[in-house]
């Protein structure tokens, strides 16, 4: 006997037999049907007015506008732009000024925020009242607004380059920028590249070959100074003796401005001050939960062991933070990547703003530059999303 | 043998005969553990000593000592050769305080702003869960002093109506026989009777504010909630009427139409008054929107758990400045020709997306935090699938990311800043034009610190009030 009911002995056998349109899984897709066909509908009707909105204001489609002539200059690039360039030249300079501030800015953000975070648990009270201060500070204000107030109020004010602030007569802070040396280099330079990844390789033996003696002899080497000195040595000595480096670029005043040398322009220097300085708030703070969360147990029993100050926060206590540290610093370093769009604000040539700004303004094409620029934030977001899962579930507690 | 019981009770140690602990106070012995307790904690404190005592003479002959408070004219703040004088010149944001507050609201009419914004603070004071002693303090103190402020800058009309809007809750809360026995009439000679009502407000509201609809709204709203519905306490129907009488209250406040409220269109909004609008209509867009992506997320159809985590996840992976060109650039490329959406409009449905996208995270961690017992426990006692959402678990998993959801709340408003971006005038976009008038150049930093104190005053009030309500959240319920 197929579905449920009642039998002629007036027993039950099975579930009551359901009316088709309540049954779970009709329903289901029935639902699953109509929400979709709302959303493609919704989809088509506004494909469809955007076409014709486009057709009307006699704007172009498509991606042939990458080829074209740009006509715009870029005050800073990492390769070579000119006018004449096309669009999609414009937007690897505008990509890579975005990965440029945001590399820079997580390097400082990380330092400055691992000081904070320490430093709020001092015991040391003026330094913990400090770091309370300064993260307090500054969480608590928009970043668009810190901004301004690098670029506007502190950095625009500063002399012109002939009166610049000279550091030691080599490097320079004026209006215009921070102007540094710049060093000339021979062709051969990969080989300091190369001098570094083959001191990392052998960092990176030395590491598993010291974790392997420590397990079986207990005896520990000091691989972190060795590695560093693995990586480093051989490059800096091929930089000095392999005739790499020809010598240094010293700028120099010429006319109104600096000729020669390096020029970090300054929507750059108030970009990277302010998200180091906003990220750092916030890493801080993560750094501080992070150690927080690790039990007073687990330091008083290193203490017994005879581990000293260092050692406990070395061995017993950051490994464990690291557990619960990286997950929130790595949404912090996205959400730097993502701020440093800001950059649109003071003028910075970064993605957004060469992209979605200028090109857009010049071209017209909202859907298509607008796309484009969201796609290379969400490709490097969920890159590093997917990293991210990786190392947690690699980092999480085994259970036995 | 055994001994009475009490005798088992151990003696607390400090009432035995011990010496009291020596007790190291005064000022010298604090230095001693706090300031100088190691060699590197020592060189630490003097370290950052001579740092204050280098950077905070000139701050403070800067902001105070050199400062010019007095005067009305750039003049003031100039020496008698015509240069700028050394300290901050507050005079600019003196001068500026109207338009950064109001924008360029009309001056005759910023009252409206005050109404709202008084009405606003009044009905959150009666839903938000204070400490009892702020809250018979701002009673005493605050209602009246409000009450007298809403009169003077409203006068009449306004302010009855403000008045009628706060004495509202208490009616629909009250404990009446009489109302009692109204509600038990039948469903439809009720629904007729509100019905009646709201067309009458209606067309009164159409004859006296040329807002009929909001009329109208009001009163169904409050009809519904006088004969349909019964509130066990003031706060439950003040949050009532905040979720749906406010809004359409303070949009026809704002916006006006009508002979005794001259039509301010929206870009004429600015300053701080803007900076709040977005943030709150945020806040209160977001939040429903928030729970119901994060359910959608955790829902067991491919296609609605597909759409949610897509939108999220897309939301969260790119600048919020993207997604506002995207509501104001290519928003209007979607809709059909000559449908013009207003500037402030677009700007609200990029922020209220952006923000939901986020806000759904942190209800989905919440409501991962419930042990799946809760749901089988209510679903044992024959709760349907969403009665066991709304009664049992929604209820716990959003208390538990309050902390989560206020800091979404504060990021939402720092990010409101960025509506400066696309031509709006909020605060930042105020001050920004401001520091840039030919007559005042040069007074940015006075700018920019007033726009950022204003602004570090909220976020910090909103986080501290969210510490002081998670721990007393934590104390009353052992849970969690």
């Amino acid at each position: 006997m197929a579905g449920g009911g009642v039998d002629d002995r007036g027993v039950s056998q099975g579930p009551p037999r359901e009316p088709v349109w309540t049954a779970r899984r009709v329903r289901a897709l029935a639902i699953q049907g109509v929400i979709l066909a709302v959303l493609l509908g919704l989809l088509a009707w506004g494909i469809d007015n955007a076409i014709h909105n486009l057709q009307k204001a006699g704007i172009a489609s498509g991606f042939r506008f990458l080829g074209n002539r740009a006509g715009f200059d870029i005050n800073f690039r990492l390769i070579d732009y000119s006018p004449a360039s096309t669009y999609g030249r414009a937007f690897v300079v505008g990509a890579l000024n975005t990965l440029t501030v945001s590399l820079l800015g997580i390097a400082a953000a990380t330092v400055l925020g691992f000081l904070l975070g320490v430093g709020r648990l001092s015991r040391n009270w003026l330094v913990a009242r400090t770091a309370a201060g300064v993260i307090e500070t500054v969480r608590n204000m928009p970043l668009l607004l810190q901004l301004l107030f690098w670029y506007t109020a502190v950095l625009a004010p500063l002399p012109r380059p002939r009166d610049a602030f000279s550091l030691g007569g080599v490097a320079f802070l004026s209006n215009r920028g921070l102007t540094v040396p710049r060093p000339l280099t021979a062709d051969t330079v990969w080989m300091v590249g190369a001098a570094a990844v083959l001191g990392a390789a052998a960092a990176l033996g030395l590491a598993l070959w010291a974790a392997r003696r420590m397990r079986l002899t207990g005896r520990r080497l000091p691989v972190g100074w060795a590695g560093l000195a693995l990586v480093t040595l051989p490059a800096a000595a091929t930089l000095a003796w392999g005739g790499v480096l020809l010598g240094w670029e010293v700028p120099v005043l010429k006319g109104f401005n600096f000729a020669g040398g390096l020029t970090l322009v300054p929507e750059l220097l108030a970009l990277w001050l302010a998200l180091t300085l906003y990220s750092g708030a916030f890493i801080g703070e993560t750094v501080r939960a992070g150690i927080l969360s690790v039990p007073q147990g687990q330091v008083e029993a290193a203490r017994a062991l005879g581990l000293g100050p260092a050692g406990v926060l070395r061995l017993v206590v950051l490994p464990q933070a690291m557990r619960v540290i990286i997950p929130p610093m790595t949404s912090q370093y996205l959400n730097l990547l993502k701020n440093s769009s800001l950059a649109v604000v003071i003028g910075f040539p970064d993605m957004v703003s060469v992209f979605s700004g200028t090109t857009l303004n010049q071209t017209g094409q909202a859907i298509e530059t607008i796309g484009m620029t969201m796609l290379v934030y969400l490709a490097i977001s969920l890159a590093i999303s997917a990293a991210m899962n990786l190392y947690n579930r690699k980092m999480a507690i085994v259970r036995r | 043998m055994i001994p009475p019981l009490r005798d088992h009770v151990p003696v607390p140690t400090s009432a035995r005969n011990l010496p009291p602990p020596v007790v190291r106070t005064g000022p010298w012995r604090w230095m001693r553990a706090n300031l100088f307790y190691s060699p590197w904690s020592t060189a630490a404190t003097l370290l950052f000593v001579a740092l204050f005592a280098v950077l905070a003479p000139p701050l403070l002959r800067w902001a105070v000592l050199d400062a010019t408070w007095a005067g009305g004219t750039r003049d003031a703040c100039l020496d008698a050769a015509g240069g700028l004088r050394p300290g901050a010149c507050w005079v600019f944001v003196k001068v500026r305080f109207g338009q950064l507050m109001y924008g360029f609201y009309p001056v005759a009419q910023r009252w409206r702003v005050d109404a709202v914004a008084l009405t606003l603070v009044l009905a959150l004071a009666a839903v938000l869960p204070w400490r009892p002693a702020v809250q018979r303090v701002a009673a005493l103190v605050g209602a009246p002093l409000a009450g007298a402020a809403l009169a003077w800058t409203a006068g009449g009309w306004t302010a009855a109506l403000a008045a009628a809007y706060l004495a509202a809750p208490l009616l629909l809360a009250a404990d009446c026989e009489a109302l009692d026995r109204v509600r038990q009439r039948s469903a439809l000679a009720r629904a007729a009777a509100v019905l009646a009502v709201a067309a009458a407000a209606g067309w009164a509201g159409s004859v006296l504010a040329g807002a009929p609809w909001a009329a109208a709204w009001c009163a169904l709203v409050l009809g519904a909630g006088v004969l349909g519905l019964r509130f066990r306490t003031v706060r439950a129907a003040a949050l009532y009427l905040l979720a749906l009488v406010f809004p359409v209250l303070a949009h026809a406040l704002l916006v006006g139409g009508g002979p005794a409220l001259p039509v301010v269109p929206t870009e004429q909004w600015g300053g701080l008054f803007l900076t709040l609008t977005i943030g709150l209509v945020g806040m209160g867009a977001s939040l429903p929107l928030g729970i119901l992506l994060a359910l959608g997320r955790r829902s067991e159809l491919p296609v609605v758990r597909l759409t949610c985590i897509g939108f999220i996840e897309f939301i969260r992976g790119v600048p919020m400045i993207t997604v506002l060109f995207l509501a104001s650039v290519m928003l209007p490329l979607f809709l059909p020709e000559g449908v013009g959406i207003d500037k402030l409009l677009r700007a609200l449905i990029g922020v209220a997306l952006f923000s939901a996208a986020y806000m759904a995270e942190v209800v989905r961690g919440g409501l991962q935090a419930i042990p799946p017992g809760q749901r089988e426990a209510a679903e044992s006692l024959g709760l349907g699938r969403a009665a066991v959402m709304a009664l049992v678990i929604l209820p716990q998993a959003l208390r538990i990311v309050i902390p989560g959801i206020v800091n979404t709340f504060i990021g939402l408003l720092k990010d409101t800043s960025l509506v400066a971006v696309i031509g709006l005038l909020d605060l930042i976009g105020m001050i920004k034009t401001a520091t840039s008038d030919p007559n005042w150049l040069g007074f940015a930093s006075e700018g920019y610190v007033f726009v950022g104190l204003v602004f570090w005053v909220l976020c910090y009030g909103m986080a501290r009030y969210s510490l002081s309500l998670e721990q007393r959240l934590r104390t009353g319920a052992p849970s969690s």
